[in-house]
């Protein structure tokens, strides 16, 4: 698993208090893990935060799983 | 109780009586405060009076880049913004049949957009913190309306259905929305009316007088507080008994 998958991980686990295991790369963030919109809102400002990247509200708003996430940071850090 | 030692607070509209009184009354319960408003030698003499504690951060609240730039600019004066005041309004009063869309624009623009979009800026760091209080000053006439004032009502009764709405969104986060209502206050501007037109006013107010800029102020220190931290989406009424709603 990417160093990357890893951070995510630990936000979403952290943040939505949620067990390690129910945390997987197709977790949905409101369906599978128990986030509500606002949760949504929140991670997508800690992963900004741990990552350093910008992510805009038109991209944050198609950030809705794990595996989307981790996408979207690998992606913003290979450009 | 109602101590805010530690907390910061951004008052904009700080020159006008009202807004003065709230910075000077959360300034005296130990908060560190950003005065905001467009008169900057009025905010740096209110500044210097209040001594330690104190910054200017001026602003056009009709100019977006100005708003865009105040919270980040009470940021870095204060390093956070935990109570925000939504206090800066204007007036464009004439009846309806001649009201310009200017003078619409004018006035929902300063005191209901604006409100809004400082709101916005500060929820992030709010929710970081898990605390927060936003409060605006809202009007009577927001909720009974007033002939000659469309557009200000309009902006008014826009403040208690923003702040009611951004209270569900964040209540979960600690973070408290609410409004004060003023009813008829003693003003620079009620001042130089003659005393049959007092009379007249007084008349219709249970308490027998106009309110005091002190008496919206010690809404604002209460709703500011850790005390209120149950009480949101919130309008306090303070008029007197002028409308009891």
């Amino acid at each position: 698993m990417s160093d990357v998958a890893d951070r995510v991980k630990k936000i979403v686990i952290e943040h939505l208090g949620v067990e390690e295991a129910k945390v997987a790369e197709n977790s949905s963030f409101i369906d599978d893990l128990g986030a509500d919109s606002l949760d949504t809102v929140e991670l997508v400002m800690a992963f900004e935060e741990e990552f350093g990247v910008e992510i805009p509200d038109d991209a944050a708003e198609k950030i809705l799983t794990v595996q989307d996430a981790i996408s979207f940071i690998e992606a913003a850090n290979a450009g | 109780m109602f101590d805010l030692t530690g907390k910061t607070a951004l008052i904009t509209g700080a020159t006008g009586g009202i807004g003065g009184a709230i910075a000077t009354a959360l300034h005296a319960r130990g908060a560190t405060v950003a005065l905001s408003g467009t008169r900057v030698e009025k905010l740096e003499e209110l500044a210097a009076s209040l001594g330690e504690r104190a910054f200017v951060t001026p602003a056009n609240l009709s100019d977006a880049d100005s708003v865009a730039a105040l919270i980040p600019a009470a940021e870095q004066a204060m390093g956070q913004v935990d109570i925000l005041v939504n206090n800066a309004g204007l007036t464009r009063d004439t009846l309806a049949m001649r009201m310009k869309d200017e003078d619409w624009d004018a006035v929902l623009r300063v005191n209901l957009t604006s409100s809004f979009q400082l709101a916005r800026a500060c929820l992030k760091g709010m929710m970081k913190r898990r605390h927060g209080r936003i409060i605006s000053i809202t009007s009577i006439v927001g909720v009974t309306g007033n002939p000659g004032q469309c557009n200000y009502a309009a902006s008014k009764a826009g403040l208690i259905g923003m702040s009611k709405s951004l209270a569900a969104e964040v209540a979960s986060r600690g973070i408290t929305v609410n409004c004060v209502a003023p009813g008829f206050i003693a003003t620079a501007m009620t001042e130089v009316l003659p005393d049959a037109q007092k009379e007249k006013l007084n008349a219709g107010i249970p308490m027998g007088r106009m309110g005091s800029s002190d008496d919206i102020a010690s809404a604002v220190v209460y709703l500011s507080s850790d005390e209120a931290g149950y009480v949101t989406g919130q309008t306090l009424h303070v008029n007197g008994g002028m409308a009891m709603i």
